[in-house]
């Protein structure tokens, strides 16, 4: 199973992930696992989500959530996980 | 699983360090539209470039959403013109018809370039490279997205001198009909020795015949992720350094990978290479010239930068080689002027010359790249400085080439804009003494003793 990763990355996260998870259910995605930590003062938000079942593509979902993240004034974005598998693990 | 900071550092690099795809290039033989009836041909050219690639950029837009890099340029190559248009076409102009076509096919489906429109003359001309090289003025100054090469050397064969005494002309020629547009015919022609089949990036792009059908070619960049890793190393010893570089360039290459496979199979068309140079833009931070600064010279082109491009360039090979199945393309370290910020700094410090440049690009992946020089330069000083180059390629087994830019109405000290990706340049002073005679000669330059290897 292929999954998806999603980043938040702001200044602040009130209401954030609330917006966030309320646009995955109302998609048929997945939450498996949130983790989150502070960099240089900026909130990073990571999900690693299920979007197999959703009826929306990989690149609809980034669409959206780029639109949500621009709407509340955060950088949220969806990528496939195969990116940081590729650059990461051998 | 992957961690959180993996994610942080991955999209910092996209976000911050200017790593992205530069170019997914689909390579189309043109070979199956020969035909002895110049529009049928033309025809021919445009259905089957706009059949291949009608899915190419909504493909390239689609994966770079998916993975969240961005995925630059999409570019088409094709079989070199000279051989596709070799027996419909009577004289330059009917090549240049060839060119319009390529022009509207590669507009039609949306790609920012397509190369091929070329000629491989390492030994000798046939009449249809000669007239397909004459017609490269107008061809360039007619269209928007076409891009020239012709391959004038190779260490099996040689340097063609007929062929590089005429591309000097060819050059001044290009610069002169499009003039309006401070020479700008000239960023799209290359004048190549070695040139590789399956190059996926412009201007010197085609599709060889060596190569399959179609094929998917990725050219993936980031000098910005190499700099910036630099940073946490500094005052570090030379181990450390290519290390580190090493280690980068696998990182980036990996993006590469995945995306030349991912689109491969997106568009049912097999996978070729991945070309894992670092291709510069003029962006701050997109830069090869401040990896040489984060390595401790002042200045790109101050003693010392021979060296240090030659550890980048092999570092990033040694890295990129294991990241990915099939390597090929140019792959190493470009050194372009107009298109890097620290390089056009460097020439405005007066740091960088032509000369030091030519010296680099004994160690660079290609050669003199995006260089503006005046207008008023004899076409024999341009094939002077094309025979210099291709001979160092010739005697090195490497891949050089020469793009110079001689803009017409302006001469040293002037600023040259082009614009986007090609970015500007300040002219650089050429030497002008005269190399006339020995130009003059045509003929042959023979291949080189190590070319005997049966």
């Amino acid at each position: 199973m292929k999954k998806t990763i999603i980043t938040v990355v702001g200044k602040d996260c009130v209401g954030i992930i609330a917006k966030v998870c309320t646009y995955l259910a109302e998609n048929k995605v997945n939450i498996l696992d949130i983790s989150q930590t502070i960099v240089q003062d900026y909130f990073n938000m990571m999900m690693v989500v299920d979007a197999n079942n959703s009826p929306k593509e990989n690149h609809e979902i980034a669409e959206d959530l780029d639109a949500i993240g621009k709407e509340i004034g955060v950088i949220i974005k969806a990528q496939h996980e195969d990116i940081f598998d590729m650059m990461h693990r051998i | 699983m992957i961690n959180i900071h993996e994610v942080i550092e991955t999209n910092q690099m996209i976000e911050k360090e200017n790593l992205d795809v530069r170019t997914i290039t689909m390579g189309i033989s043109l070979l199956d539209c020969a035909d002895t009836n110049l529009d049928e041909l033309n025809r021919k050219v445009f259905e089957k470039i706009t059949t291949m690639a009608k899915d190419l950029v909504a493909t390239g837009d689609r994966l770079g959403k998916k993975f969240g890099i961005p995925i630059v340029n999409k570019r088409i190559s094709v079989t070199p013109i000279a051989l596709v248009g070799s027996s419909a076409c009577k004289t330059p102009e009917d090549f240049v018809t060839i060119a319009k076509t390529l022009d509207r096919a590669a507009k039609t489906v949306g790609v920012n370039f397509i190369g091929g429109y070329s000629a491989l003359v390492s030994k000798g001309m046939t009449t249809a490279d000669r007239l397909l090289i004459e017609s490269i003025p107008q061809a360039l100054a007619e269209t928007d997205q076409v891009c020239s090469s012709v391959n004038v050397g190779s260490t099996r064969t040689g340097i063609n001198m007929d062929a590089v005494r005429l591309m000097g002309e060819i050059v001044l020629k290009t610069a002169e009909a499009t003039k309006e547009k401070d020479s700008l015919g000239c960023a799209k022609l290359v004048i190549f020795c070695n040139a590789p089949d399956d190059n996926p990036f412009m201007a010197g792009a085609f599709h060889g015949v060596t190569e399959a059908d179609a094929i998917i070619n990725v050219g993936v960049s980031g000098p910005g992720v190499v700099k910036t890793a630099l940073e946490s190393v500094r005052g570090a010893d030379f181990g450390t350094l290519c290390e580190t570089i090493k280690k980068t360039a696998f990182k980036i290459t990996r993006v590469g990978q995945l995306i030349a496979t991912e689109a491969s199979k997106a568009l049912g068309i097999p996978f070729g290479i991945v070309d894992l140079s670092l291709a510069p833009t003029p962006a701050v931070g997109d830069s090869v010239a401040e990896i040489f600064q984060e390595m401790g010279l002042e200045h790109a082109g101050a003693p010392g930068t021979t060296a240090a491009l030659a550890l980048l360039n092999d570092q990033v090979k040694k890295g990129g080689v294991m990241a990915s199945s099939y390597v090929g393309g140019l792959s190493g370290a470009f050194i372009p002027v107009s298109e890097d910020q620290g390089m056009i700094d460097a020439v405005q410090a007066g740091a960088l010359t032509l000369e030091k440049l030519e010296a680099m690009t004994c160690v660079c992946s290609v050669g003199l790249d995006m260089i503006a020089i005046p207008g008023s330069t004899n076409a024999t000083t341009i094939s002077g400085i094309i025979a210099d180059e291709m001979a160092i390629g010739m005697i090195n087994a490497k891949t050089t080439a020469v793009r110079l830019i001689p803009v017409i109405g302006k001469d040293v000290g002037d600023i040259v804009e082009f614009g986007g990706l090609l970015g500007y340049a300040p002219i650089m002073p050429v030497n002008n003494f005269s190399c006339d005679a020995f130009v003059a000669r045509g003929g042959r330059i023979p291949a080189p003793i190590h070319s005997f290897k049966n």
